[in-house]
C-alpha cells in the first residue's frame, strides 16, 4: 500500500483512551496527576488497576485516522481491539478519553447527536454480519437508510448502487438464511456503505468467513477501497490479514498499543519481542520493496531499472538471472544499486534478527 | 469432600431413627404422630371475612370491568353466531392452509363438519369467542409486562417469581376469588382465562427479547436506530418466532381455562356440555362433544404453532401470492355469506340432520360393560389393594385377610423387617451406606402409608431432601412450607395429593421412561410416539378425564389413570430427547471403544442423560399435579376436592388455602428436582437446557 493516496489530516482521532470494567471503574482514573497525559506512566497505572480487581480492556489508547487511510488494529482475542473500535462508535461508552471526528468529540455529543452521527458518518461491518433475519438483502441494506426516514425512491435508488458495488445484483430478494457466509458479509458491507459513511469500521468482517473466500473478501475490499477512499478502522487478529490490507498499523496488547507503524516498520524495527513473534512467520519477500533493501552504492550504467516499492518478490526470478543487479529509483529519481546478495543479505539478517 | 458426604450419612441416619421411632411407635408419638386440632390456625374464616370485605368496598369496581368486559364478548358472540358456519369454515380453512399446508386445512374443515352436523355449533362458537377476546388481552399483557421484565433487572426480580407461583396455582383455586369480585358469568371465564394464560407470553417475550444477539443491537445503533427504532425494528421482528412461540403456548392455556372455567355454569359453551354430560353419566354424549374440544385444541395449536414455525416469506413473488390468496378468500367468504341466505342448509344446520350417536355409543358401553365387567373390577382391584392402599395407608392397615389372604401378624412384620433388612444389609457390606440409608427409609414409609406416618417423619424427610439437594435455604423454605400446610389444618388432604401424584409419577416414569428409551433407540416408534405425546399436552384436561370415567366410573383408580394418561407426556419426551441429544463425540468414541448396543445404551446414554431425565421427572411432577386438581370432579378425598368445594360453595378461605397449600407442594416438588438435575449436570460437565 502506498501512502500516496493517503490525505495528511486526521479524519479521527483517538486520544487516551480509557476503559475500565469493574466495580467503580471510573473512580480508578480520578487522580488526575497518574493520567499519562499529566506524565504518568500507562503500564504501571494499568497493572495497579488491575492489581486492584479492575479490568482494563483499554489502556491509553492514541492514534490518528488519516483522510483516506486504512488503519488496521491487530492484536490477539481479549486484547482489547475490539473495545477499542466500539468505542470510536460509543457502541461501548470510553471510561475516559476524546475521540474526535473531524475535531468535534464525539464523547461530548448528546444522544440525539450521536444517532445522526452514526446516521450519516460512519459504517461498520461486524464478523458475524449483525444482519436482520426478518429482512431481505435490499431491505437489510436499505434498512439504516429507512431509519433516517428517506423516502423509498431516493432509498431503493442507494441501495441498488451499494448491492451492484458489492455484487450481489440479483439476489435482492433473498434473506440472510439463504445465504453463504461470504455473501451475508457482502451485505453486511453494503449496509454500512449505504448511508456513504466518511469513516468505516470494520470489526474482523472476514475472520468468520473460509480461507479461499477470506483472500477473495480482502481483495474486492482492497478494489471498493481505490474507488470509495474512505477512511477505514480495520480490526483483526490476522497478522498476514494486516500486511495485506493496512496503510497503518497498530498491534495492541493486554489495552495497550504495542507500536503503531506501517507494515514493513513492524517488520524491520518491531519495539519489542511480543511484536517480533508476529513478525515471525510472515514471508518477507513479500514485504520488503527493492527500495528496502537496495544498497548505497550508485548503480552501474545499462542494468534494469525498478521503482523503489516493487515487491523483491517480483525482482527473485531476475536477479536469479542477472547477477549485475538492478537500479533501484526512488521517488525522488535518485538511484541506487541493488544485487542478489543484498537481497540475501536482508533476508538473512531478518531470519537472525526473528531467531533471536 | 469427604467429610460433606460423612456429614450427609449422619443426617439421614438421624432421619431414619426418627422415622423408625415414629412408625414404631405410632399414635403413641400424640401431637407428633397427628397434628393437633387445637393448634390448627383459624385462618379460614378471617379470609372469608376479609374477602367479604374486599368484595364490598371493591366489588364495584371488579362490577364495572365486568360490565365492560361484556361488550366484546357478546360482541364476538353476535358476529360468530351471524356468520353461516359455512363462510367461518371457509375461513379457517384458508387460515389453516396458510399456517400449516393442505394437510391441516382438510382436518380444520373437517373437524368443523363434525361440529356442525354432530350438532355442537352453537356452544363451539360460545367457548371460540371467550378464546377469541382472551388471547389479544393475554398476549397484550403478557408482551408488556415481557417487555418490562426484559427492561429492568427489578421488575424481573418480582415478576419470575409471580409467574412461578401463578403457574403452580391449580386453576380451579383461580376461579374462587374471580368468582367472588365478578359475579357469575362469562366475564368470569373471560378473565380467568386471561389470568392464565398471559404468564407464558411473558416468558417467552423475556426470552426472545433476551436472544436476539448484541451484533444485532450493535449493527441496528450503527445504522442510527433512536431507541423505539431499535424496540420495533430491530428487537421485536428479530424476537418474532420466540413471540409467537408465547402467542401459541398463551392460546393453549386459554382454552384450557375458558374450559375449565365452564364448571361455574350458566355458559351454554362446549365445556359445559362435556361437563354436565358427565354428571348426568352420558358418556356417549360427553365424548362426543370432548372430541369437539380435542378438535378445538387441535386446530388452535397446529395454527398457532404453524404461523410462529414458519420462515419469513423466501422471496417476492410468494409475499404477493400471499396477498392475492386473501384477497380471493375474502371474495369466497363473502361469496359464501351471500349463498348462505340462499341456501339456508349452510347457515343453520337442519335439526333433523344433526348426527347422534350417543344413545347407541352408550348402549355399545353397556354392553361392553356386561361383557367385561369382571375383568375391569379386577384390574380395578389389584390395583387398588396392591399397589395404591399400600402407600396411601401403608402396609400396617392395606394387609388384611380380605384383601391380601393373610392378617398382619407379629410374624408377617418380621418376616416383612427381614425382607427390607436383607437388601440395606447388603447394600451397607458394599459400603453404599446412603443407598442403603434410603432402603431402609422406603421400607418403613411403605409399611406406615404417607397418610399413615407421623408428619414429623414425613416433615424430617422432605426438610433433609431439601437441605441435600440446594442447601440450607431450600431447607428453610421447605419447613416454612410445610409448617403452613400443618398450620392450617390441610396436612391430611395434603398426604392425599402427595400419594396420588406420588403413585402416578411412579407409574408414569416406569412407563413412560421404558418409552423413552425404546423410542430414541427406534424411529419407527418415535414417528407414531410423537404426535401421541403432542396431542395429550394439548388437550385441555377435562377431555382426559372422559375415557377413564366412562370405562371405570368415579374414584381414585379412575383419578390415577387420568393423572397418568396427562403427566406421561414429559416422562418419555424427556427421556428420549436426553437419550437423543447427548454429546456425539461420546457416543461415537464408545461405539469405536466396541460397546454392544446395550452397554452403549445402559452404560453410556443413560447415565449421562440423568439430568434430563431428572428434568422430566420435575415436569411429570408438575404435570401430575395440575392433573391431580381436575380430578376432584371424580371424587378424589385429597387438596382438590377442598378446592372444588371450596368453589362450589363460594369459600374463598377452604379454596384459597387448599390452593395455595398444592402450590406449595408443587413448589417443593419443583425445587427439590430441579437442583437435584443442576447438580447432576454440573457433575458431568453439561449445559443446562430446557425443553418445555
Amino acid at each position: 500500500m502506498s501512502s500516496s493516496k493517503t490525505g495528511s489530516s486526521a479524519k479521527l482521532s483517538c486520544r487516551n483512551l480509557w476503559k475500565l470494567y469493574g466495580p467503580n471503574a471510573a473512580s480508578h482514573l480520578s487522580d488526575a496527576s497518574r493520567l499519562p497525559q499529566n506524565g504518568g506512566d500507562a503500564a504501571e497505572l494499568a497493572q495497579n488497576i488491575r492489581d486492584q480487581g479492575g479490568i482494563v480492556a483499554a489502556a491509553d489508547v492514541n492514534f490518528d485516522l488519516m483522510e483516506g487511510e486504512i488503519f488496521v488494529i491487530m492484536g490477539l482475542s481479549g486484547s482489547g481491539k475490539s473495545t477499542v473500535v466500539r468505542c470510536l462508535s460509543r457502541l461501548v461508552e470510553p471510561t475516559s478519553g476524546e475521540i474526535l471526528l473531524d475535531g468535534q468529540d464525539l464523547l461530548k455529543a448528546s444522544p440525539k447527536e450521536l444517532i445522526d452521527f452514526r446516521r450519516y458518518k460512519m459504517g461498520m461491518v461486524f464478523q458475524s454480519f449483525g444482519l436482520l433475519p426478518h429482512l431481505n438483502v435490499f431491505e437489510n441494506v436499505a434498512f439504516p437508510l429507512k431509519l433516517q426516514g428517506m423516502e423509498l425512491q431516493e432509498r431503493s435508488a442507494r441501495a441498488e448502487r451499494v448491492i451492484e458495488l458489492v455484487g450481489l445484483e440479483g439476489r435482492e430478494s433473498s434473506y440472510p438464511s439463504q445465504l453463504s457466509g461470504g455473501q451475508q458479509q457482502r451485505v453486511g458491507i453494503a449496509r454500512s456503505l449505504a448511508v456513504e459513511p466518511e469513516v468505516w469500521f470494520l470489526d474482523e468482517p472476514f475472520s468468520a468467513l473460509d480461507p479461499l473466500i477470506r483472500r477473495q473478501m480482502q481483495d474486492e475490499f482492497l478494489r471498493l477501497q481505490q474507488d470509495l477512499h474512505k477512511s477505514i478502522v480495520f480490526i483483526t487478529h490476522d497478522f498476514l490479514e494486516s500486511l495485506r490490507v493496512a496503510d497503518r498499523m497498530a498491534i495492541m496488547k493486554d489495552g495497550a498499543v504495542v507500536q503503531i507503524g506501517r507494515p514493513v516498520d513492524l517488520i524491520l524495527k518491531p519495539a519489542d519481542d511480543y511484536v517480533r513473534e508476529f513478525t515471525n512467520d510472515v514471508p518477507w519477500e513479500l514485504i520488503l520493496t527493492a527500495g528496502d533493501i537496495a544498497s548505497d552504492n550508485a548503480p552501474p550504467d545499462g542494468i534494469k531499472e525498478v521503482p523503489a516499492d516493487t515487491k523483491v518478490a517480483d525482482l527473485l526470478p531476475y536477479l536469479a538471472e542477472h547477477h549485475g543487479g538492478v537500479a533501484v529509483r526512488a521517488d525522488d529519481g535518485s538511484k541506487n544499486h541493488m544485487t542478489g546478495q543484498d537481497l540475501i543479505s536482508a533476508l538473512a539478517s531478518g531470519v537472525a534478527k526473528s531467531a533471536t | 469432600m469427604q467429610s460433606k458426604s460423612r456429614q450427609d450419612i449422619i443426617v439421614w441416619l438421624i432421619v431414619l431413627a426418627l422415622t423408625a421411632v415414629a412408625v414404631v411407635l405410632n399414635d403413641d408419638l400424640g401431637v407428633l404422630f397427628k397434628y393437633p386440632d387445637h393448634l390448627v390456625l383459624p385462618l379460614i374464616e378471617p379470609m372469608n371475612q376479609g374477602m367479604r370485605w374486599f368484595v364490598l368496598a371493591f366489588g364495584w369496581f371488579f362490577k364495572a370491568i365486568g360490565w365492560v368486559f361484556d361488550w366484546p364478548i357478546l360482541f364476538a358472540k353476535t358476529i360468530l353466531h351471524a356468520v353461516p358456519w359455512f363462510a367461518t369454515l371457509i375461513l379457517a380453512t384458508f387460515v389453516a392452509y396458510r399456517a400449516g399446508g393442505t394437510g391441516l386445512a382438510v382436518f380444520c374443515a373437517a373437524s368443523i363438519l363434525y361440529m356442525v352436523s354432530f350438532g355442537f355449533w352453537p356452544q363451539s362458537m360460545n367457548s371460540f369467542a371467550l378464546v377469541v377476546i382472551s388471547i389479544p388481552l393475554a398476549v397484550a399483557v403478557g408482551f408488556a409486562l415481557g417487555t418490562w421484565g426484559y427492561l429492568s433487572a427489578r421488575a424481573y426480580r418480582v415478576i419470575m417469581p409471580t409467574l412461578d407461583l401463578m403457574q403452580t396455582i391449580p386453576a380451579f383455586a383461580y376461579l374462587i376469588p374471580i368468582l367472588l369480585l365478578f359475579g357469575f358469568g362469562t366475564t368470569v371465564g373471560l378473565v380467568a382465562s386471561v389470568l392464565f394464560a398471559f404468564p407464558p407470553m411473558v416468558r417467552n417475550t423475556i426470552v426472545g427479547l433476551r436472544s436476539v444477539t448484541p451484533t444485532v443491537i450493535d449493527s441496528g445503533l450503527m445504522s442510527g436506530a433512536t431507541p423505539s427504532q431499535l424496540f420495533w425494528n430491530v428487537r421485536v421482528p428479530t424476537a418474532r418466532r420466540q413471540l409467537l412461540l408465547g402467542v401459541n403456548q398463551s392460546t393453549m392455556a386459554s382454552l384450557s381455562m375458558v374450559i375449565i372455567a365452564s364448571i361455574i355454569g350458566g355458559t351454554n359453551d362446549i365445556g359445559w356440555e362435556v361437563l354436565s354430560t358427565i354428571r348426568k353419566a352420558l358418556f356417549g354424549e360427553s365424548i362426543l362433544a370432548g372430541i369437539v374440544i380435542a378438535l378445538m385444541a387441535m386446530i388452535l395449536d397446529r395454527v398457532t404453532n404453524g404461523f410462529a414455525m414458519r420462515g419469513t416469506p423466501t422471496d417476492e413473488r410468494t409475499k404477493q401470492s400471499g396477498r392475492r390468496a386473501w384477497i380471493i378468500c375474502g371474495v369466497a367468504f363473502v361469496a359464501a355469506i351471500l349463498v348462505a341466505q340462499l341456501i339456508p342448509l349452510l347457515s343453520a344446520w337442519p335439526k333433523a340432520w344433526v348426527l347422534n350417536p350417543a344413545p347407541a355409543m352408550n348402549a355399545a358401553l353397556e354392553w361392553t360393560f356386561l361383557e367385561f365387567r369382571e375383568g375391569l373390577e379386577k384390574i380395578k382391584q389389584i390395583a387398588f389393594f396392591f399397589v395404591m392402599l399400600p402407600i396411601k395407608l401403608g402396609l400396617k392397615q392395606a394387609v388384611s385377610p380380605y384383601t391380601w389372604g393373610f392378617a398382619m401378624t407379629p410374624m408377617v412384620i418380621a418376616i416383612y423387617a427381614v425382607l427390607v433388612l436383607i437388601p440395606v444389609a447388603l447394600l451397607a457390606f458394599k459400603r453404599r451406606i446412603m443407598q442403603a440409608i434410603w432402603l431402609a427409609l422406603l421400607g418403613l414409609v411403605l409399611f406406615g402409608g404417607l397418610t399413615g406416618t407421623a408428619w414429623v417423619a414425613l416433615c424430617a424427610i422432605v426438610i433433609v431432601l431439601g437441605w441435600q439437594a440446594g442447601g440450607r435455604g431450600l431447607a428453610i423454605w421447605i419447613a416454612a412450607g410445610l409448617g403452613f400446610i400443618l398450620a392450617s389444618g390441610i396436612w391430611n388432604p395434603a398426604t392425599v395429593s402427595v400419594y396420588l401424584c406420588g403413585v402416578a409419577v411412579l407409574v408414569c416414569f416406569a412407563i413412560g421412561g421404558a418409552i423413552g428409551i425404546w423410542a430414541s433407540e427406534n424411529d419407527k416408534v418415535s414417528t407414531v410416539v410423537r404426535p401421541i405425546i403432542d396431542t395429550l399436552q394439548t388437550m385441555p384436561l377435562f377431555v382426559i378425564l372422559i375415557p377413564f370415567v366412562m370405562v371405570f366410573k368415579i374414584g381414585e383408580f379412575t383419578a390415577l389413570l387420568s393423572i397418568c394418561a396427562f403427566a406421561i407426556v414429559p416422562a418419555i419426551r424427556y427421556t428420549e430427547h436426553g437419550l437423543r441429544n447427548l454429546p456425539h463425540d461420546v457416543v461415537e468414541a464408545a461405539t469405536a471403544i466396541g460397546c454392544t448396543r446395550n452397554q452403549l445404551l445402559f452404560q453410556v446414554k443413560l447415565p449421562l442423560a440423568v439430568p434430563s431425565i431428572m428434568l422430566g421427572l420435575n415436569q411429570t411432577i408438575m404435570f401430575a399435579i395440575s392433573m391431580l386438581v381436575i380430578t376432584a370432579l371424580v371424587g378424589t378425598d385429597d387438596l382438590g376436592q377442598q378446592i372444588y368445594i371450596g368453589l362450589g360453595d363460594g369459600d374463598f378461605g377452604v379454596g384459597m388455602i387448599a390452593g395455595v397449600g398444592m402450590a406449595i407442594i408443587a413448589m417443593i416438588a419443583d425445587r427439590i428436582t430441579q437442583n437435584i438435575s443442576r447438580n447432576m449436570q454440573a457433575k458431568l460437565g453439561l449445559r443446562q437446557e430446557n425443553l418445555a
